[in-house]
């Protein structure tokens, strides 16, 4: 039984994985552009990036992701998604890029208004143009303000994988609660949670020395 | 003929005149000071100059070309603004250091990105980076920083850093240098240090505008002193002139203020 719940829990975890990293590869861009937006001077683009974000970040994650998997079918007649395993992961990344790129632009912009205009006057008095100044200067000390407030949200999306059960994605959750339901068994949940403790484990290592990396400067 | 003139500068920020009517010209190899309390505008004056802050009036000629005239606004790119700034170098009051680059890459950083732009750039790239560590060491050693090359700003002190911060102003060569109090924000036991470089800097005619609030230092090394009060120039002329025998009854009541303490 030991055996039969490892692999079915790890088959599941493979789901979560794929959502995980898919999410993070396209959330984390989009999160910079909008944050570079709303911390820009464009007025009307920061009002629309305000409300976007007002939205996404004021309604539930598990709605946004009924409505992304249910929505295009009720509304065109025929679903977007493919019916297999691959549709649901892919309408699942979809709204979880959508709603984590909303919070990490938040972070984003804090982590560029935090630093001081003085590094970008210096910059400009030097004759670099805003782009070297953005890569050369900013970046690097955006990105140390902003890693410790991106580790809750990246820990905090490890576990949010499990929302995407609600359309039927076999993820970690899924396949541990299966059990349950067919054999009547408890303990692969706990099994379950074992496995959430690992991964969200080696995340925290690998933060510990991300932040460690970028200690060389204050 | 003055390397560097300024006519009618004027700026406001909303409704608050900041800069009014400001005119003075600059002769190579002479240092300016500009002295005054604090909120008389000579830090917007030099942001003007050094296209921080657009004035709402006047003209800046360098070396007899205007570089700014608000009479004819213009749409620059970013390229020709670039170039128009580089004629002046900023050194801040807080030094503004880039944290995460050592001493050495401080000082070296801009020259390096100007360089990409050369068109024997990938052609000569070896030997031109080495000229400019070697330029860029070569100022650290000027600034008698020779062993400080390889530290990131925060493990400096505060002279150390402003020296730094001299360095990079003088790595692209600018023929205008400006400093905006450069030593206020440093432990009295260290303006010495920044002020000692500032004044072999003079000695070597380099062009200068200093914003300073060390009226001892302004008489010593200045050519020309400049007071500044609400906005306007109240007096200017012959550094020890305006110091030891100021003609304006302004100057002389902010010049005992000072000498008080």
């Amino acid at each position: 039984m030991f055996g039969t719940v490892t692999l079915e829990l790890i088959k599941g975890l493979w789901t979560t994985v794929q959502i995980f990293i898919l999410t993070l590869i396209f959330s984390l861009p989009l999160g910079l552009v909008l944050g570079v937006g709303s911390a820009g001077k464009w007025k009307i683009l920061k009002r629309v990036i305000q409300v976007f974000v007002w939205i996404i970040r004021g309604t539930p994650l598990m709605l946004q992701l009924i409505i992304i998997f249910y929505g295009p079918g009720l509304w065109l007649g025929h679903n977007i998604w493919s019916g297999n395993e691959s549709g649901r992961i892919t309408a699942t990344v979809v709204a979880f890029v959508i709603n984590y790129a909303c919070y990490f632009s938040v972070i984003f912009r804090g982590g560029i208004e935090g630093v001081p205009a003085g590094q970008r006057e210096a910059g400009q008095v030097l004759g670099m143009t805003k782009s070297q100044i953005f890569f050369q200067i900013t970046l690097l000390q955006m990105v140390k303000r902003v890693v410790p407030p991106m580790s809750n949200e990246i820990i905090t999306l490890v576990k949010d994988t499990s929302l995407a059960r609600i359309i039927a994605a076999y993820e970690l959750t899924f396949a541990g609660f299966s059990f349950m339901k067919s054999a009547g068994i408890t303990w692969p949940l706990f099994y379950t949670g074992v496995f959430y403790l690992a991964f969200i484990g080696i995340l925290t290592l690998l933060f510990n020395y991300i932040e460690k990396k970028l200690d060389y400067f204050r | 003929m003055a390397i560097l003139e300024v006519k009618n500068i004027g700026k406001h920020f909303g409704s608050t005149e900041v800069l009014k009517d400001v005119s003075f010209s600059l002769e190579e190899g002479n240092a300016l000071a500009i002295i005054g309390s604090s909120g008389s505008g000579k830090t917007t004056l030099l942001r003007c100059l050094n296209f921080l802050e657009k004035p709402s009036q006047g003209e800046i000629l360098v070396k007899g070309n205007a570089v700014f005239d608000a009479s004819r606004p213009v749409k620059m790119s970013e390229r020709e603004l670039r170039r128009k700034r580089l004629h002046f170098g900023l050194v801040f009051q807080a030094f503004h250091l880039f944290p995460q680059y050592t001493a050495l890459e401080n000082v070296t950083l801009a020259e390096k990105l100007l360089a990409q732009e050369r068109e024997d750039f990938k052609s000569n790239k070896k030997q031109i980076m080495e000229e400019i560590l070697e330029h860029g060491n070569a100022l650290l050693a000027q600034m008698g920083l020779a062993d400080r090359a390889t530290h990131y700003p925060h493990q400096l002190s505060g002279g150390q850093q402003q020296r730094v911060a001299i360095a990079r102003a003088l790595a692209l060569k600018p023929d205008i240098l400006c400093f905006d109090e450069p030593t206020s924000a440093l432990d009295p036991e260290l303006t010495g240090e920044v002020l000692k470089v500032i004044r072999s800097l003079a000695e070597q005619k380099t062009t200068m505008i200093i914003v300073t609030h060390e009226m001892a230092f302004a008489r010593d090394v200045a050519d020309q002193i400049i007071f500044m009060d609400e906005g306007y120039i109240v007096e200017q002329g012959d550094a020890k002139q305006v110091i030891d025998n100021p003609k304006e009854e302004r100057t002389r009541q902010f010049l005992s203020r000072y000498s008080q303490g």
